[in-house]
């Protein structure tokens, strides 16, 4: 049939059998491989089997709780879930997108720059679209979760501050661990965690945060959970209990509404923060959810600077509430006769220039320059005590210097002193500016909490107390610097007069019935006159007032700062406020809800006689005469007039 | 003269050992699939199974002389075949391997042409007269051989393509090659490989990435080399004993890539260890040296070089799958036969042992 030999029988025997032992040795080889995994290597293979398909998953502890003085809660947590969006499988997401969009009411915008913002990141770690889910959200991605393969929840601990705004600058913040802090954490920390960022936050971070507990669970190939293995439950955060009073709180708030400063109420045997106002402020519960980037530059941005807790962190003129350190210092030096007086025809000349002062005060005294807050009388002392045993008596009664409060954040402020002034400056001390440190101008930068605690010190015969928040803090820790009775009895008595005596320089409603409320004005320039002038525009004073009852060896102490007030005197409402609220308490009775502010209730008499006199005297220091309250006539810089000859 | 097929001398022991790899396929595709979307896949297989087996009986019914006679004929339709594919074909997973038949079943080209290939070199060996093969002859059947070799590479599918190689290689062994031509052709193969070494910047990219992650493969952990290393593990990790039916977590949760296809070996491994391995590999050499004694027995050349045309092309996809599931020889996308899942793998598994059946039924017939 073929050309083809069919019926070739030359079949190779031979070959075909070797062709057998080959094979035979082909399978014998293989087998040699498998050997070596499955029996020689077997124990690494299966590690790296268990690794593969077992992931563990943290358990985010919740933070703890703070409490305030009497336990009501002021910052909580509470569990959330965060909507995930996996993106392992690029067609997927982008088939679902648009059911995606209307189910959870994200827009296509919002979605598509949240992922092109994960591009850089491994295609298997998800994306949160939505960081606070709804109930409705909730129910979406459950009743979809067949169907819409791409979602998947995370459970997550929200920070919750109830009240807002309340206490924020004191509280502080929360946010995502920064690289910074991821490094020194020794690895505690994984990128993504939840730290305290400022205020209470960070100062107590340790104890609040908890220790995240871990979900063992098996995955897939794409990461997909399958079951879960076992669980190490979290341990929560410690709560922690602060000294601050809600109700005193409260009252300070309210009468802070709107403006710009700080309010500092102290427990004044013991140093326990009873209430820590800074406005303008910030509400931490933006934080608690990932800030959007434009309004965290905002809060950075903002003139009016938000996130400073202007507390411990505001350093300014104190203006004449210094005149306390002032008269310590006059009679504990006793360089100073304490019968000295002076007369006050309204101005003084030192140095061949003029320092001004608001009303011509006539024969003036110790207990009448506090009371009338004479700048003049002040201007003569300082002089005779020199910027050396100003700024040691300043130092000694813990201006200058931290108070050791537990915020981080903390100024020092200044006072001014030759050295310094060597050092900074280059030059030598200018006796001028003595004159103007004595009414608490010129170089000298204070906090309000130091301001609280200087006035503590002097009324309570030198007992300089630490500043704290948190209530376990048992042991108060107190720096002694002795004042001898009779000064304490001398400046407390001037302070009584400030609020109590018919030409002090509150008004007649800061008076409270049967309470020894007593306290200091203060009304500081933050301008030179100079540059005012050159400006041609006129920035309102900052006033001061600081507090305290009773008269001598205080229970508290409460410093208040207004940002243009204008004069000190409209400050000291607040102060009355707060300590008839601490008063009231203690008393039992129920405090109505503080309606009188700072704003609604008048300046004195005095105040608004001045300020009708205050053209007269021309020149370019005319408008040195728009104040009141112990104002002072002068510069507040080393550069400006102070050096004028 | 006309050679009448003996029902009797139909090779049962063949079909028992086909049958038990085939079970062992379908169970391990069961316990590769059964948990996931795509489940019912050994059902399917099955399917295939009895079409391949429907397949066996016809082709074991037509005379393989018949079938060698047409052999430059059906070399001709094969490589139309090829062609049509590489300008017609449709795209699917990359390749042009398919041409769409009536819609229905995608017949791939490719497969058809291992058996043509096995027919055609059958015919040209069973030709040559001479005890040992002259450089004429060793260049014949080269060209016949590597032309539907560069086709199939153009598709691209570089596994399929190799396979051809191994049916001209058995064939000259058997044929007889003498030793200078074996000596040259070493020679040649020595000097070609730092050729094709420099010349590999020609390869398609997923191939030059093949042959980078065979030599490095820790490389890349997620790429192709992770497709190996995912397989050592679910082998490594089986053991002595295996992790049990269904329970190889590699397997299970998806780290071995195609579990069900070309890397079902390491599947198998991971839940039935290497005394599962053993089984396995001891029935192919079983099937092996059952081919091989068919091939001993039978009746003319023409017949034992078709049987062993089908040996070397099935050793040669165990040898090559097996070897890549251990890390010992890159990914080059061979199916393990019988094992794998896959409908042109298997047809054409039962079309080449329905030559092996048509071979022998014919042994004893005049």
């Amino acid at each position: 049939m073929s050309s083809w030999n069919v019926n070739d029988q030359r079949v190779p025997q031979g070959r075909l059998t070797l062709f057998s032992y080959l094979s035979v040795a082909f399978v014998i080889l293989l087998l040699v491989g498998f050997w070596k995994l499955q029996v020689v290597q077997s124990g690494h293979y299966s590690d790296l089997a268990e690794k593969n398909g077992i992931r563990s998953i943290p358990i985010i502890a919740p933070r703890g709780a703070m409490l305030d003085r009497e336990g009501r809660v002021l910052v909580d947590s509470y569990p959330s879930f965060s909507i995930l969006l996996l993106r392992d499988n690029r067609k997927l997401v982008q088939k679902y997108l648009p059911e995606i969009e209307s189910g959870l009411g994200i827009s296509a915008e919002d979605l598509n720059s949240q992922l092109e913002a994960a591009k850089t990141e491994p295609r298997f770690m998800p994306v949160i679209i939505k960081p606070e889910a709804s109930e409705a959200d909730l129910a979406f991605v459950e009743s979809h979760r067949s169907d819409i393969p791409v979602l998947d929840l995370m459970m997550v601990q929200r920070r919750h501050y109830p009240y807002g705004e309340m206490l924020a600058s004191a509280i502080g913040y929360v946010g995502e661990v920064s690289a910074q802090e991821l490094e020194q954490s020794d690895g505690r920390y994984a990128p993504g965690d939840i730290v305290g960022k400022a205020g209470l936050e960070k100062e107590y971070n340790g104890q609040l945060e908890g220790t995240d507990g871990m979900r063992r669970v098996v995955v897939n190939s794409v990461g997909k959970v399958m079951r879960t293995l076992d669980n190490v439950q979290p341990i929560p955060g410690k709560p922690i209990q602060l000294t601050i009073d809600y109700d005193l709180q409260k009252v300070a708030e309210q009468d802070m509404e709107g403006k710009e400063g700080a309010v500092v109420a102290m427990d004044a045997h013991t140093g326990a923060i009873l209430a820590m106002v800074s406005r303008p402020t910030f509400n931490p519960n933006d934080f608690a959810v990932r800030i959007p980037p434009r309004e965290w530059k905002q809060l950075n941005t903002d003139p009016e600077t938000p996130l400073l807790n202007r507390a411990i962190q505001a350093q300014l003129a104190p203006g004449s509430v210094f005149k306390i350190v002032m008269a310590t210092a006059m009679l504990e030096s006793k360089a100073i006769p304490p019968t000295y007086t002076v007369y006050c025809p309204g101005q003084a000349t030192f140095y061949g220039r003029v320092f001004h002062c608001d009303h011509a005060h006539g024969e003036v005294d110790l207990h009448k320059a506090i009371v009338a807050s004479c700048d003049v009388y002040f201007y003569h002392v300082g002089q005779m005590l020199g910027i050396d045993r100003i700024s040691y008596f300043a130092n000694a009664l813990g201006l200058g210097h931290l108070t050791g409060i537990d915020l981080p954040g903390e100024e020092p402020g200044l006072i001014p002193s030759e050295q310094w002034v060597e050092r900074v400056y280059h030059h030598k001390w200018y006796p001028g500016s003595t004159i103007s440190v004595s009414i608490g101008q010129g170089s000298v930068m204070v906090t309000p909490i130091q301001l609280a605690r200087m006035i503590t010190a002097v009324a309570s015969g030198g007992n300089l107390v630490q500043p704290h928040l948190l209530k376990d803090d048992t042991d108060v820790k107190i720096t002694r610097f002795p004042i001898s009775q009779n000064t304490v009895d001398q400046v407390t008595q001037g302070m009584w007069g400030v609020v109590n005596e018919p030409d002090g320089t509150t008004s007649e409603l800061v008076k409270l019935k049967d309470i020894d409320f007593c306290g200091k004005t203060g009304t500081a320039q933050t301008m030179s006159y100079d540059l005012e002038h050159r400006l041609g525009k006129h920035i309102k004073e900052n006033g001061w007032f600081v507090g305290y009852e009773p008269r001598e060896n205080p229970d508290i102490v409460v410093a208040a700062l207004v940002q243009g007030a204008g004069w000190g005197s409209f400050v000291a409402p607040i102060v009355r406020d707060v300590v008839k609220a601490y008063y009231d308490k203690k008393n039992g009775v129920i405090s109505p809800p503080a309606t009188s502010t700072a704003e609604n209730s008048a300046p004195s008499g005095v105040s608004h006689s001045l300020v009708a006199a205050a053209g007269a005297p021309g020149a370019s220091a005319s408008a040195a005469l728009r104040s009141t309250g112990g104002r002072a006539g002068v510069v507040n810089a080393e550069a400006a007039g102070a050096q004028r000859p | 003269m006309k050679n009448r097929a003996r029902l009797q001398d139909f090779d049962w022991v063949l079909l028992a050992l086909v049958g038990a790899i085939s079970l062992v396929g379908l169970l391990e595709i069961y316990s590769c699939t059964h948990a996931g979307s795509l489940a019912g896949m050994q059902w399917k297989q099955l399917m295939w199974i009895g079409i391949g087996m429907a397949g066996m009986c016809l082709i074991a019914m037509i005379d393989y002389h018949t079938l060698l006679d047409q052999a430059p004929a059906l070399y001709i339709v094969g490589i139309a075949g090829l062609l049509v594919v590489l300008v017609l074909g449709f795209s699917r997973l990359g390749a042009k391997r398919w041409i769409s038949l009536g819609g229905v079943v995608n017949l791939q080209v490719s497969e058809i042409m291992k058996l043509i290939i096995i027919i055609v070199l059958a015919r040209y060996f069973t030709d040559v007269r001479s005890e040992r093969l002259t450089l004429t002859d060793l260049a014949k059947v080269g060209a016949l051989t590597l032309v539907p070799v560069g086709l199939i590479l153009k598709q691209p599918d570089l596994g399929t393509a190799m396979v051809l190689v191994p049916v001209a290689l058995v064939g000259i062994f058997l044929a007889g090659v003498q030793w200078k031509h074996m000596a040259i052709g070493v020679v040649v193969i020595a000097l070609l490989v730092p050729i094709a070494w420099n010349m590999r910047h020609h390869l398609k990219p997923y191939q030059q990435q093949r042959i980078q992650t065979f030599l490095h493969p820790e490389d890349n952990p997620r790429g192709a080399g992770y497709q190996i290393l995912q397989s050592e593990i679910a082998v490594g990790s089986g053991g002595f004993w295996g992790k049990g039916f269904g329970k190889g977590s590699q397997n299970q949760l998806g780290f071995v890539p195609v579990r069900y296809s070309d890397f079902i070996l390491a599947a198998l491994a991971e839940e039935q260890g290497f005394i599962g391995v053993c089984f396995v590999l001891l029935l192919y050499l079983g099937l092996i040296l059952r081919l091989v004694d068919n091939a001993q027995k039978a009746k003319d050349r023409a017949g034992m070089y078709i049987v062993m045309g089908v040996t070397a092309v099935l050793g040669f996809q165990v040898l090559v799958n097996t070897a890549m599931v251990i890390g010992y020889m890159p990914v080059t996308g061979i199916p393990l036969p019988l094992i794998s899942y896959g409908g042109s793998s298997i047809a054409f598994v039962f079309l080449a042992l329905g030559l092996v059946m048509n071979v022998r039924m014919r042994r004893f017939v005049n």
